[in-house]
């Protein structure tokens, strides 16, 4: 940890100095720092990307605003932090990620995207109703037919359909830009 | 599918990016949050002398006590505004420091109206606090606040605030105290009490003005 910001420092104070070619080193290691700080907060992978290159634009464009007296870690981090938070509120979602690492663990392991990826699913379905919830469930995550969950629910097959179809669509204004694959 | 001979998007945007950069000088966050305020504090001052000019007395105003607490009241909030801006245009910033000055220039300004007041007889009260202009004067400043406050947005919009309220507020305290600073030039009114009251006032409704902007114009 203690090497990472003596690293990224000194090639931050050469950057503001003009060096271009500290400067590329410096951005290619930001750059996967960003990746590993959002890849262990998010799953997709192209928000992933677009945070990562937003907010290398955001270093770059606000640069000055770096004080060599101070950590660079603790700034990019902030820097990071912000992006994170401004992508979660435009696109509505709720902060259930943690914002902030241990400094320490800023570099540890990622969770495993299966247990990321199950805690995103309980949280986007308490937006629908529990029938609506318990339908997805049954027929987009466990993946059985229409007719197996019409006969078990005692709904009719159409009733079912309906039901999810208005389900996804309901997330998918809720959650989605436009991202909905029936 | 990936053609592997493309570079990464990401790759190529730090090219692109190192391609561009320039030397940053240390100190261009404060040069350029005194830049945004003196133009807009330079707007509302030929305003004022433009309306009004400058107060008849002032040669004999400027040998009094009063004159001098009334800006050094105004002038530490400007202080504190400004300072609380450098802090917080930066991502990690803080301004615990300044929100105190600016607490504590107020408190020291109470006490000196309550004993103002305290060593007057009660049927001067009333001027003491209201003044000839108490209607007119907290407006004014307000006025004069507008082109400071769009100076030091523009600045800090350049910035990386990340406590936009906050960052807002900052802007705002700054802009009503420089406005404020600008304002004296023109009034004449000296009293302990009217200061604090209707001064204090202006620059209390600039700086809630900047923090309800804060968020909604400084994201980034």
């Amino acid at each position: 940890m203690q090497q990472v910001e003596e690293r990224l420092k000194t090639l931050m104070v050469q950057s503001l100095a003009g060096d271009e070619r500290a400067y590329r080193s410096l951005l290619d290691d930001v750059a996967r720092q960003l990746r590993g700080y959002y890849g262990r907060r998010l799953r997709e992978r192209a928000a992933i990307d677009d945070l990562v290159q937003e907010t290398l634009i955001a270093v770059h464009s606000r640069r000055a605003t770096y004080d060599s007296g101070r950590p660079f870690t603790a700034w990019l981090h902030a820097i990071a932090r912000y992006k994170l938070i401004d992508y979660l509120r435009s696109n509505k979602l709720r902060e259930t990620v943690t914002l902030d690492d241990a400094p320490e663990a800023q570099l540890a392991s990622p969770v495993t995207e299966s247990e990321l990826a199950h805690q995103d699913l309980d949280t986007v379905l308490e937006e629908v109703s529990p029938l609506q919830k318990s339908l997805i469930k049954a027929v987009k995550v466990e993946g059985r037919s229409i007719a197996e969950v019409a006969s078990s629910s005692g709904l009719s097959q159409s009733a079912v359909k309906v039901t999810v179809h208005r389900a996804l669509k309901k997330l998918s204004q809720r959650f989605g830009r436009g991202q909905t694959h029936d | 599918m990936i053609d592997p001979m493309s570079p990464n998007p990401t790759d190529s945007l730090i090219e692109r990016l190192a391609s561009e950069l320039k030397p940053t000088a240390r100190s261009a966050v404060s040069r350029f949050i005194c830049l945004g305020l003196m133009a807009g504090a330079c707007v509302s001052a030929l305003a004022v002398l433009w309306l009004w000019g400058v107060r008849p007395d002032m040669p004999a105003a400027l040998s009094t006590g009063a004159l001098w607490l009334k800006e050094s009241f105004v002038v530490a909030l400007a202080g504190a505004g400004i300072f609380a801006m450098i802090g917080l245009a930066r991502p990690d910033g803080t301004a615990g420091g300044p929100a105190w000055i600016a607490i504590g220039a107020a408190c020291v300004m109470a006490l000196l109206a309550v004993l103002e007041l305290a060593g007057a007889p009660p049927a001067v009260w009333k001027t003491l606090m209201m003044g000839k202009t108490w209607a007119t004067c907290p407006w004014l400043i307000l006025a004069l606040a507008v082109p400071v406050l769009i100076g030091s947005i523009c600045a800090m919009r350049s910035m990386a605030p990340t406590r936009l309220r906050l960052a807002g507020a900052a802007c705002g305290l700054a802009s009503g105290a420089l406005s404020a600073l600008v304002y004296s030039v023109a009034c004449d009114e000296s009293a302990v009490a009217f200061v604090f009251i209707w001064y204090g006032g202006a620059i209390v409704l600039a700086t809630l003005a900047g923090a309800w902007l804060g968020p909604r114009v400084l994201r980034w």
